[in-house]
């Protein structure tokens, strides 16, 4: 077994939208709670909006019904109406963590006839694994567990 | 996500992270496997029905032995659920966006 780090690959996505960049990238960002899947929120109550920060280390969060805020991570990057970098910081437990950073880019890109393609990847998926492994590595072994998530993330990859 | 758990709890033995760490080379026979590990054959059987069954091995029939291998499908749990996710946001997204009310 090899020693270097195989990481599962980034999840990617594309849609085209009739649109352009500039309007896609404020309705992406500005509008999150407008088309965010309501299933997928994380706070107690119910979710009411979410909202992005238009700014390099603007904070990522979710309002909920009772009006409590929810944070799941920061804008890393923002240059409108072409690229999106966001922390992704919630883990695989369900849980905000200012110390997990998942990166999600997301690219705007002009087509022609008013139509602009967005390009998603969601990266740094080995991370999720390390942070059980954070948890975990107190009742075991060190060096443990991210060897064997290398080894199952490397066989996982090998046979996509 | 629940599932990612299962397949940790699974390796917190370390007689079955010692099994996974052989199946890592390639698939083996059961009796391959115990081979120079302090247990039983029947035990090394049931180790690996808790890892088949977290989703970390699958196995398959050669004539009248069972081979087994890590399923690369298991460690996709986080993985195929964002997968699944950003489908249905983006979609989403493009709802929105061109939907009655997105018009310009």
């Amino acid at each position: 077994m090899s020693a270097r780090t195989i990481r599962p690959a980034p999840v990617r996505k594309s849609i085209t939208v009739k649109t352009d960049a500039a309007r896609a990238f404020e309705v992406f960002t500005g509008r999150m709670g407008r088309w965010w899947p309501r299933s997928h929120c994380i706070a107690a109550s119910p979710q009411k909006d979410v909202v992005v920060e238009p700014k390099v280390g603007g904070r990522w969060y979710e309002i909920g019904e009772d009006g409590s805020h929810c944070s799941w991570g920061k804008v890393l990057a923002w240059e409108p109406p072409t690229r999106l970098l966001l922390a992704w910081q919630i883990d695989g437990n369900w849980k905000y963590d200012p110390n997990f950073i998942t990166e999600v880019e997301v690219r705007f890109t002009a087509l022609a006839e008013g139509e602009t393609r967005v390009d998603l990847e969601h990266r740094n998926l080995d991370r999720f694994g390390d942070k059980i492994d954070d948890v975990r590595s107190k009742i075991d072994s060190p060096n443990g567990w991210g060897g064997i998530l290398k080894i199952y993330a490397e066989v996982a990859e090998a046979d996509v | 996500m629940t599932d990612a758990a299962a397949a940790l709890a699974a390796l917190a033995d370390p007689t079955r992270r010692q099994i996974f760490e052989r199946l890592a080379s390639g698939p083996r026979a059961v009796g391959e496997i115990a081979r120079g590990l302090p247990v039983t054959r029947p035990a090394v059987s049931q180790h690996l029905a808790v890892l088949k069954s977290a989703g970390l091995v699958r196995d398959q029939a050669a004539g009248t032995r069972r081979i087994y291998e890590i399923d690369p499908k298991g460690l996709g749990t986080i993985r195929a659920w964002l997968d699944q996710f950003w489908d249905t946001a983006l979609a989403s997204f493009k709802d929105e966006l061109e939907g009655t009310k997105g018009n310009r």
